[in-house]
């Protein structure tokens, strides 16, 4: 066989092996339900720890955009319709994918990482011992709560990057635009589907990630080198996922 | 062999296994007496986990039968698989204690996963089997503020907490100090003894094993080589037997991993 079918046999084994996981996963998740406090404590770890990087980030991405925005309509005169530059901007696009890359970074990688590493110490082969199926005492958890955390986050990304800090720091207060032009322009422009598809972005991008870190995780070759080899491809394969899957989902959404 | 049948505990039959072109197990038979302790004797690399996860039902063998109480271990459904391994525990050679509970928190977790029992006699459960491990002031500790003798010390608390009647250990005598072996060595008889568990030891510390088993396989090259109690072991004429059990560098198994050409040969190929 050669070089590139062996690839592609290599990929499609894994996708068949990530379908068939995600499967098991969701057949867990009503008995994870049922053990709220299992989600909560995995609710803490991977959402309300990336609470920082989000919320600086989403500022200045505000900060940013209000800066830029801000010359280019000055050349029209325009300079009145900055919060709506801003929020389309934020909600549209950049809160769920640029939250979805951060997601990945921070709670995806810890989450293989940590689920590979409980796979190299026999910590998952013990649970299976003691008559504890992973799936639902690990997986499901963690993977309902990344699903949970994704919209959440995206929320408090958009609502930094547009108000609180970001483009109303930069805009209003810094560059003089009036607060209430600022606000009245957005509220009359945005939609409440805007919202909406943002949000129904960010679930999908919170399914992809969530997948595709536990995947990693509990598949890696129990060594060190595969950890790191999971905690990686985590990143990379969420990254591009997200900003494909960005492209597939805005093209339906703004037909 | 031992008999009358209900004193088999384990049985395993024609068993065959291997990893990939790797032949493990090439046709092993073995019965593990009921209540006694059981050693399972081979050189490193000769699949003595590998028996115990078969045995555990996490691994498929390619041929042959594991029976548990007579029950085909290999043939249960999920739900009933996991309902056979409520009876049995396995201790794994790091312990693996899950790193993110307390060791009160580990040894309550299969009494949390399998019983309603209410929280104060969870307690006074946890707290029972950490003082038959020695380990009841320790209970606030993390698995990584405990040393490797003590992980699995309070993994044999975990593994007894839901009083299974099979026991398995995995190498728990490696890399301990003579203390801490001298520890583990007496847990183990007194669980025996005690609470009439069957115990099956999967070692290469040959000495210690045999000093507190009431029969012992000697496995290798996927075949079983020997078999018999601890007195007939040490009084076998195999020449492997013999080998392992005093340690001679070079015999059946030979100091020199195979290598294609002779040494000779080797030596005087020019380098090109």
């Amino acid at each position: 066989m050669s070089r590139g079918s062996n690839i592609l046999a290599e990929f499609l084994r894994g996708l068949g092996q990530a379908t068939f996981f995600l499967l098991t996963i969701v057949r867990a998740l009503p008995g994870a339900l049922l053990r709220p406090r299992l989600i909560v404590q995995q609710l803490y770890h991977v959402g309300v720890l990336s609470l920082i990087i989000i919320v600086i980030s989403g500022s200045f991405v505000g900060m940013i955009l209000a800066l830029q925005g801000y010359r280019t309509l000055s050349h029209f005169g325009a300079t009145s319709t900055l919060g709506v530059f801003v929020s389309f901007v934020v909600v549209r696009e950049l809160a769920p994918v640029v939250t979805a890359l951060l997601f990945a970074g921070r709670a995806g990688s810890a989450l293989a990482a940590e689920i590979g590493l409980m796979k190299a110490t026999d910590q998952l082969s013990g649970m299976e011992m003691m008559a504890v199926d992973p799936v639902k005492r690990v997986i499901a958890p963690r993977f309902l709560a990344a699903l949970i955390a994704m919209p959440l986050l995206t929320s408090i990304f958009a609502v930094m990057a547009i108000g609180v800090a970001g483009g109303h720091l930069i805009g209003v207060d810094l560059l003089g635009v009036d607060q209430g032009t600022y606000w009245g322009q957005i509220h009359a422009e945005l939609r409440p589907h805007d919202v909406v598809e943002s949000l129904i972005k960010s679930l999908f991008f919170g399914i992809v990630i969530a997948w595709i870190s536990v995947y990693q995780g509990y598949f890696a070759a129990p060594t060190s080198e595969g950890v790191s080899r999971a905690t990686t491809s985590t990143v990379v394969v969420s990254s591009l996922i997200v900003v494909g899957l960005d492209f597939v989902l805005t093209a339906f959404m703004f037909r | 062999m031992i008999s009358p049948d209900s004193d088999i505990h384990v049985r395993v039959r024609g068993l065959r296994f291997s990893f990939g072109p790797r032949v493990i197990y090439d046709g092993v038979d073995l019965d593990i007496p009921r209540g006694k302790i059981t050693a399972i004797l081979g050189p490193s690399g000769t699949g003595k986990t590998t028996l115990l996860r078969l045995i555990g039902g996490q691994w498929r063998p390619k041929s042959g039968s594991i029976e548990v109480d007579g029950v085909n271990v290999h043939k249960q459904s999920r739900s009933q698989l996991f309902e056979l391994r409520k009876r049995m525990g396995l201790l794994f050679q790091s312990g693996a204690l899950l790193t993110d509970l307390s060791v009160f928190e580990n040894v309550a977790f299969p009494l949390r996963e399998h019983t309603d029992l209410p929280e104060s006699m969870i307690r006074d459960l946890v707290l029972m089997n950490l003082e038959a491990v020695g380990l009841r002031g320790a209970r606030e500790l993390y698995p990584e503020q405990i040393s490797g003798g003590m992980s699995r010390r309070v993994a044999l608390a975990r593994a007894i907490a839901l009083e299974p009647a099979l026991i398995m250990f995995d190498e728990p005598f490696t890399g301990q100090d003579p203390i801490s072996m001298g520890v583990l060595i007496r847990l183990v008889r007194t669980l025996n003894k005690a609470q009439g568990l069957t115990s099956i030891i999967v070692s290469h510390d040959v000495k210690e094993v045999l000093s507190i088993s009431d029969y012992a396989y000697v496995i290798s090259g996927g075949k079983v080589l020997d078999h018999g109690t601890p007195e007939a072991i040490r009084a076998s004429r195999s020449e492997y037997a013999q080998q392992f059990l005093h340690g001679r560098p070079d015999g059946p198994v030979p100091f020199h991993y195979k290598a294609s050409k002779n040494y000779a040969d080797d030596l005087l190929e020019s380098v090109e």
